[in-house]
């Protein structure tokens, strides 16, 4: 993450708030447009965008708030989620498929099927998931653009 | 085969009537969990589904889905609506139940 590339081509950080299904889907839709435009591969696009909205649905759902930033060098992308918790007791269960915490509320919206981290995972070149219970949690997916 | 098409087979009415209906309906899919469709969707697919809230057309959009289809003649919001007209997303209902509408448009060829 300390990382510094000197040809960064774009950066941009945007907030999610605790419980706003209403705006989730904005920021991945802005990320999938914003990256056509700079002529990214379809696929890239297809699995930043897919990547990005169950990292947007679970800071809505499950935190208290959080950030995504994307950054775009030559030839990766870098997105990482950042949120100011309430933290994840036990990672290994939180990446299995169809585990889930998620209310009857939320579960009536069709999300909570336990497949988001997993699908983060799946769609992403590099994925890398840190958490502290009380402080919050943060992951980094890297996305490498093949020319 | 268009969404245009469907309409019949499939006893369909457009909610959204300012959308393109000339799009190809190269699959479809058939869920009411977002997570699924997240993982399993692909571009141009008729998506057949009761849930009817904003992050439907989130979804059907970042997949570039073809259309939404609305079974059992379940309610939609005007905030959807207006999303998917924003997006052009053909947003369509029926009072035909999931597994019917399924049935139909793979009938059609739709595989
Ligand atoms: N940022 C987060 N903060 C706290 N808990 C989380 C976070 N992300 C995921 N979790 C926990 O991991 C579980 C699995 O997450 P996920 O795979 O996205 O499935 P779902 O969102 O459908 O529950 C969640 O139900 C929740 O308990
Ligand atoms: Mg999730």
């Amino acid at each position: 993450m300390e990382r510094i590339e000197k040809e960064t081509t774009y950066q941009e950080t945007r907030k999610v708030e605790k419980g706003d299904f209403a705006a989730a889907g904005q920021i991945s839709a802005s990320y999938k447009n914003m990256l056509k435009r700079l002529g990214v591969d379809s696929k890239v696009v297809r699995r930043l965008a897919i990547a990005s909205y169950e990292a947007e649905i679970n800071l809505a759902i499950h935190t208290f708030g959080g950030s995504m930033t994307i950054t775009v060098y030559p030839d990766h992308i870098v997105l990482v989620v950042k949120d100011t918790g309430p933290g994840i007791a036990d990672i290994g269960l939180a990446m299995q498929e169809g585990y889930s915490t998620a209310s009857e509320q939320v579960r009536m919206l069709g999300f909570g099927a336990g497949m988001g981290l997993p699908n983060m995972k799946r769609c992403s070149d590099t994925f890398e998931i840190t958490s502290e219970l009380g402080i919050g949690t943060t992951i980094e997916m890297g996305f490498l653009l093949t020319p | 085969m268009t969404v245009a098409q469907l309409i019949e087979p499939l006893e369909l009415t457009l909610l959204t009537p300012q959308t393109s209906l000339e799009r190809e309906v190269t699959g479809g899919c058939v869920c009411d969990l977002l997570s699924f469709v997240m993982a399993r969707g692909d571009a141009g697919m008729a998506w057949i589904t009761v849930q009817t809230h904003l992050n439907v057309i989130a979804v059907a959009s970042l997949h570039e889905f073809s259309c939404v289809i609305v079974a059992e003649g379940s309610a939609v919001e005007p905030e959807t609506l207006a999303k998917a007209t924003e997006e052009d997303i053909p947003v369509l209902r029926s009072a035909l139940s999931e597994y019917t509408l399924s049935g139909r448009l793979y009938a059609l060829g739709v595989r």
